[in-house]
């Protein structure tokens, strides 16, 4: 058993068990079943359909893009498809469902039996991650509710359709987990896959990835605990935090002599998990089969020619060839590729399109000078986005301007600290040319020596008494006729250069 | 005038599926493993899942008598059928293309709402226990007396 699972508590080891329950918005313009509109503020009750408003006489029609962004996530999740898969009725009272049921996929769900293999950082100072492994015991397609705004005031509820009939792909983990950083990794690279395919944008403050953590604690060797629900997740960083305390909650009830009751908690703003008000003790929902919906049945190439109906029949192989790569196998190109290390791979993935702009910039300068181009891209260029702002998507300086500057810093053009200007003003939008900007700022750097020369000997006539001491006695006050000279000419010298004219020069004054 | 009832002469051949006989037979119910039971705590639990009243004892009557039907089945021998949920499994389940092409019409849609506000529709707060109510103000009095005698 590994040690870092093992929590002590007052009265000896204990261990826990997490297993998460995720709902993730399908990133579709319209709703699951009908054809309205699917986005998240809205003014209320704009963006709903009489079918979303349960009214008589509608009925649920499937959105193809729902099932292939389904498959899609399935696919990144090692999923194996259920070629045909079934849609039932979840039967249970609450004013944002007007229907009185919840259309879901109870007996035959599209997808089951994944995994996902991610990075847990346990030690901070640790460069190599350690490798975790979770399963997936199931994904399948449902619909969302719409928002319940509660007046405790005036003892009523105002109720918003427009969330009611968007798509959900509920996503089951087998309780694999044993602590919350393992949960929170395991949710954060769930965020970056699903972004990368484009199945949801991983929005957990938004609401488009709700987390629900069930937990339960036990002492080795004995079988698992009374597990507790937790709910209203919504960051990662409350991922770690929420099961972290439901743990040390469950360890402190059951020390001192009490039992976990079998409920469902939730995150309350200080971080500690609350009972949520009662629900009804029996939740019986009377699964249905969902009479107006047949199966889903979904075809690959070998099946493919035997529907009758092929433009609208979904091909799963297909769907796979069309999988961009995914964040881990781009981790691992890259390092491999480009010689660089596995943790500026972690960081470039992690930054949405910054891997992408890595890759065109090392392409467009000599490949051998990635170390200094993956530092550029990760410190300098990531700074000036943050610090506007931006996304990599967003930033206004064309990849073409990015590699004249990159490329004039590698020949010596121009000083590091001049490309730092070039950046900050081609991102605050100077249209200029990078080479016009270099021009009228003065920015080239002075590379001929007898320029540097007369540099120096400025700055060495002005100063007789510190060239005096530089021969004498003190070697090092030849810094501050270098400062002299960077100041003079703008910092436009290469400190090297500079430092080996003006000590030649001090060298021939002292031999006249 | 009316027509006389038909019947079927020997020349005239039903089809195939129509037996020639009845084969309807009474089940003998004291055959059957499983009976459902229709008790006090089984109309509690149906009234509040369902959030419907039976209203008198002719309704929780019906009930018992439909469950008692449905017990017959059991007869029937399945062994090898894959259950059937929908008439429409051998057709393909129809898949619209993503676009949108309804909505915004959020007066129609809360025309029949009894109370609205601001452009929500307005709820009793959710989650208020339901208050249980016994299943025996279904039985009739006297009968429960005579029981006792």
């Amino acid at each position: 058993m590994a040690a870092r699972n093992v929590m002590k508590g007052k009265t000896g080891d204990w261990l826990a068990v997490i297993g998460l329950e995720i709902h993730a918005q399908i990133a579709s313009h319209s709703k699951l079943f009908s054809g309205s509109k699917v986005k998240f503020m809205a003014p209320p009750n704009q963006l709903v359909s009489f079918f979303d408003a349960a009214l008589p006489g509608t009925l649920p029609v499937l959105n193809k893009y729902c099932v292939e962004a389904s498959i899609l996530t399935a696919l990144a999740l090692s999923c194996k498809i259920n070629k045909k898969s079934l849609f039932d009725r979840k039967h249970y009272f609450y004013a944002d469902m007007p229907a009185g049921y919840q259309i879901t996929q109870q007996r035959k769900p599209i997808a089951s039996n994944g995994h996902l293999l991610f990075n847990v950082y346990d030690d901070v100072k640790r460069e190599k991650p350690r490798r975790h492994r979770v399963n997936i015991k199931q994904i399948q397609l449902e619909q969302d509710s719409g928002k319940s705004l509660h007046d405790e005031e005036k003892q009523q509820t105002l109720v918003d359709l427009n969330r009611a009939g968007v798509g959900l792909m509920e996503l089951v983990t087998e309780p694999d987990m044993s602590n919350g950083k393992e949960a929170a990794a395991f949710v954060q690279e769930l965020q970056t896959i699903l972004e990368r395919i484009g199945t949801c944008n991983g929005k957990m403050a938004e609401g488009a990835l709700r987390v629900d953590a069930n937990i339960s604690v036990n002492k080795p060797g004995e079988p698992h605990g009374v597990r507790t629900e937790v709910k209203n997740i919504n960051s990662v960083r409350f991922v770690k935090n929420a099961i972290e305390y439901e743990i040390r909650r469950q360890i402190d009830v059951l020390e001192s002599g009490g039992t976990v009751v079998m409920e469902t908690r939730s995150l309350d703003d200080t971080g500690c998990t609350i009972p949520m008000r009662d629900k009804e003790d029996v939740l019986d929902y009377r699964f249905m089969p969902e009479p107006n919906l047949p199966p889903l049945v979904l075809y690959d190439d070998t099946t493919i020619n035997s529907t009758i109906c092929q433009e609208k029949a979904i091909n799963v192989d297909t769907l796979r060839r069309r999988m961009p790569e995914l964040p881990e196998d781009q981790r691992q190109r890259l390092t491999e590729d480009y010689g660089i290390t596995y943790s500026n791979a972690v960081k470039l993935v992690n930054e949405e399109g910054l891997a992408d702009l890595f890759e065109q910039l090392c392409t467009a300068s000599s490949r051998k000078e990635t170390k200094r181009l993956i530092n550029w891209c990760l410190i300098d260029i990531l700074k000036c986005l943050h610090q506007r702002n931006l996304t990599v998507k967003q930033s206004p300086i064309p990849v073409e301007k990015l590699s004249d500057i990159f490329s004039s810093l590698q020949s010596g053009e121009i000083s590091a600290k001049s490309a730092q200007k070039l950046l900050e003003l081609l991102f605050d939008g100077d249209s200029r040319s990078v080479s016009e900007i270099m021009d009228v700022e003065n920015l080239r750097q002075i590379t001929s020596e007898e320029e540097v020369l007369k540099f120096c000997t400025k700055a060495v006539n002005e100063e007789p008494d510190l060239v005096e001491v530089y021969q004498s006695r003190n070697k090092k006050v030849i810094n501050k006729l270098m400062g002299i000279v960077q100041m003079k000419s703008k910092g436009r010298i290469e400190p090297q250069l500079a430092k080996r004219i003006m000590e030649e020069l001090l060298e021939r004054r002292r031999r006249r | 005038m009316f027509t006389s009832r038909r019947s079927y002469s020997q020349d005239e051949k039903l089809h195939k599926s129509i037996p020639a006989k009845p084969t309807w037979h009474d089940v003998d119910r004291s055959t059957l493993s499983k009976r459902g039971v229709v008790d006090d705590a089984t109309v509690e639990l149906l009234e509040r899942l369902s959030l419907v009243n039976f209203n008198n004892q002719a309704g929780v009557k019906t009930l018992m008598d439909a469950v008692a039907l449905a017990d017959t089945l059991q007869v029937v021998d399945t062994t090898g059928v894959v259950p059937m949920d929908s008439v429409l499994e051998d057709r393909d389940l129809n898949l619209r293309d993503d676009i949108i092409t309804d909505g915004n019409c959020k007066e129609d849609v809360m025309r029949n709402a009894a109370l609205t506000f601001e452009d929500y529709f307005v709820a009793p707060p959710g989650n208020i226990p339901l208050e249980t109510k016994p299943a025996s103000r279904y039985r009739d009095p006297d009968e429960e007396d005579q029981d006792k005698r």
